[in-house]
């Protein structure tokens, strides 16, 4: 791997120079942030991994195609049949094809954990903003608020939430029924939760950037509130940002497995890899493989993001290269 | 101190205030209520029956009046019928919240004691193969589908080695029997709690460690072990006993999950039954004393906190 960036590689104007040296200097930080994160074996091969599980997922309408299935046919008469030439992993308890509803499981499962881990950095993003940079009552309001829902227990009072009949709420019926109402449900359930750790993140960096020289320079050039939040202080705090969203892709593709498998989340006939396993307990006799598939892929991937995201945090973390244990 | 326990009491008294109000608004936006049940189960009830119902048990009331109502009732000592079990809701949860804090108890303090010697060993050989080996491990932990690593335990010691019982609780009392009943869902739940604190107590050594106060004491001849019991473990212990307790209510998520997948006969498993069975007044106190427990868990860590830390004083 080069170094880079430490010497100009071609003569330039003055002026060019300086233009050239000032995108350098934004440009070093990232360009040995990639550097750090490639020396992290784990995390490059996990980014590989999930690159592919994402290919994959996205390949299915090809899939059917090439091997000549509908991933939404049942066929009684091949139900839990073994691995064959037109279905590679077998068929499902309803004889569909595995490989096919693996594949389309992956994108709901994948799109479910990108979207709402998004939707949570977006709402942890604006509270921590508002709360490190006004303070005070707000900052003492908001973080207790978000005290009190990491303490709570989640997961009965998602099911709760889950169970809500939308009608009840007076949403209209064009709503209720529209065929993606689970996937955005459970995308807003999510993110109603997640936002928490962003939140705190971006309200610590804020906090010591409001004190910094340029935020202190746009207030006193009468710069509103909202511009130094969204022009001075977040572009600086992006890459923590970054960091814990990708962190939480893996805890939150497990939470809607969970609420999916319960029968709460993505409703059959859509598949995810949470909902494919909700009749698991009695495949384990007959079909295990319809057992061991769907769960290896949810655990795979949630590890992967995991691996990714600690990957992204050492490469942060400047000190995390220097650390040595007191016995290592 | 004690002014200090009685406020963050108080707190948490308030928070439980304002969660039965919104689990009361809550369960009322599930599909269905008592009177359309009543009628579905019954076909000589007519709708005006319906309507008379209503009025006759308030279901016609504004939210927040029927909220009163009930609070005052609960607050009397009526917490209602469970549909489910025909019994007063109290009956039906106290035996199970007992089961439970067995069931979260037994796994927590195994985790722990797995956990947090494990964490330590791999901050203190940060980057060693035994550190790789342990993270590893701990990533696993915290990666795996709860549900599916239920499935996994049932399938290796219930059908292939047919050393355990599958699920279910144990019949007649009989205390080996209930003890046999209760290993995998222990062990699922320890396994699911171990990864967490593993990587907690990693993270908080390796941040000890990289205090002067530690090479001051290395620096003045106090021998490694010396360092780690006088200066890093007492230090490490501090945040990790926070996150501990703010993981209480996740502790809570995963035993919902393992009772459910063992059959287990505890909280988690009831109030997930109540939701589905449409039996309101059971899932509202379920709730409600779910929210209890874990504001309790964390008033605990709060002060054991200041114990642990004689620089924050609770005052």
């Amino acid at each position: 791997m080069s170094a880079g960036g430490t010497s100009p590689r071609r003569t330039q104007t003055p002026a060019g120079e300086l233009a050239a040296a000032a995108t350098r200097a934004l440009a070093i930080p990232r360009r040995v942030l990639w550097r750090r994160f490639l020396q992290h074996g784990l995390a490059v091969f996990s980014l590989g991994l999930l690159l592919m599980l994402i290919l994959i997922s996205f390949s299915a309408p090809l899939i059917e195609s090439y091997l000549g299935v509908d991933g939404d046919q049942v066929n009684l008469f091949a139900i839990k049949a073994p691995p064959s030439e037109a279905h590679p992993l077998g068929t499902d308890d309803l004889g569909r094809d595995l490989l096919v509803r693996l594949a389309y499981g992956g994108q709901v499962s994948l799109l479910v954990g990108l979207a709402a881990a998004l939707c949570s950095a977006a709402i942890g993003t604006v509270i921590g903003l508002i709360s490190g940079y006004y303070g005070g009552r707000i900052d003492a309001l908001l973080m207790r608020f978000a005290d009190g829902v990491i303490a709570l227990p989640l997961l009965p009072l998602l099911i709760v939430l889950a169970a809500i009949d939308l009608q009840k709420l007076g949403l209209p019926a064009a709503i209720t029924s529209s065929p993606d109402i689970n996937l955005y449900r459970i995308v807003f359930l999510i993110s109603i939760v997640g936002w928490t750790t962003v939140a705190r993140l971006v309200r610590g960096a804020t906090l010591s950037m409001r004190a910094r020289e340029f935020v202190r320079a746009a207030e006193a050039l009468g710069a509103s509130p909202i511009r130094i939040m969204v022009i001075h202080i977040l572009p600086n705090v992006v890459s923590p940002i970054i960091v814990a969203t990708t962190l939480s892709i893996g805890s939150i593709i497990l939470l809607e497995s969970v609420l999916s498998f319960l029968g709460l989340g993505i409703q059959p006939p859509t598949a995810s890899w949470g909902n494919m396993l909700t009749n698991a307990l009695e495949l384990i006799w007959d079909a295990p493989a319809l057992v061991y598939y769907p769960g290896a892929l949810i655990f795979i991937t949630v590890i992967a993001f995991n691996f990714l995201g600690d990957g992204l945090q050492d490469a942060l973390d400047p000190r995390s290269t220097k650390d040595s244990g007191l016995f290592s | 101190m004690l002014n200090y326990v009685l406020r963050r009491f108080a707190e948490s008294f308030l928070v439980l205030v304002i969660m039965s109000f919104v689990i009361y608004g809550l369960i009322g936006l599930m599909p269905g209520d008592p009177i359309d049940l009543m009628i579905s189960a019954d076909p000589n009830l007519t709708p005006e029956d319906g309507a008379r119902l209503r009025a006759l048990h308030g279901l016609d009331q504004p939210l927040f009046e029927r909220y009163l109502r009930w609070l005052g009732a609960a607050l009397g000592g009526d917490f209602g019928y469970s549909r489910l079990h025909n019994q007063p809701v109290m009956e039906v949860l106290l035996p199970r919240l007992w089961n439970s804090v067995l069931l979260m108890g037994l796994s927590f303090f195994l985790a722990l004691i797995i956990a947090l010697p494990a964490g330590v060993i791999a901050g203190l050989y940060a980057r060693s193969p035994l550190d790789h080996g342990i993270n590893l491990l701990a990533f696993a932990g915290i990666s795996v589908p709860p549900f599916w690593l239920a499935i996994l335990l049932i399938m290796l010691f219930a059908v292939n080695l047919g050393w355990l019982p599958a699920g279910g609780m144990g019949s007649g009392g009989d205390f080996w029997e209930s003890l046999r009943h209760l290993v995998l869902p222990v062990l699922a739940l320890t396994l699911l709690t171990a990864g967490g604190i593993i990587r907690f107590a990693r993270a908080a050594t390796m941040e000890a460690l990289r205090q002067d106060y530690v090479r001051t004491a290395r620096a003045k001849g106090l021998s490694r072990t010396g360092v780690v019991w006088r200066h890093v473990l007492r230090n490490a212990m501090i945040p990790v006993v926070t996150i501990l307790a703010l993981n209480f209510g996740a502790l809570f998520s995963g035993a919902l999950i393992t009772e459910t997948m063992f059959g287990y006969l505890g909280m988690g498993k009831t109030i997930y039954d109540s939701i589905l069975g449409n039996d309101f007044n059971l899932a509202l106190i379920g709730l409600l004393l779910a929210t209890l427990t874990t504001l309790l868990a964390n008033l605990v860590a709060d002060v054991a906190y200041g114990w642990l830390d004689p620089r924050i004083s609770l005052s």
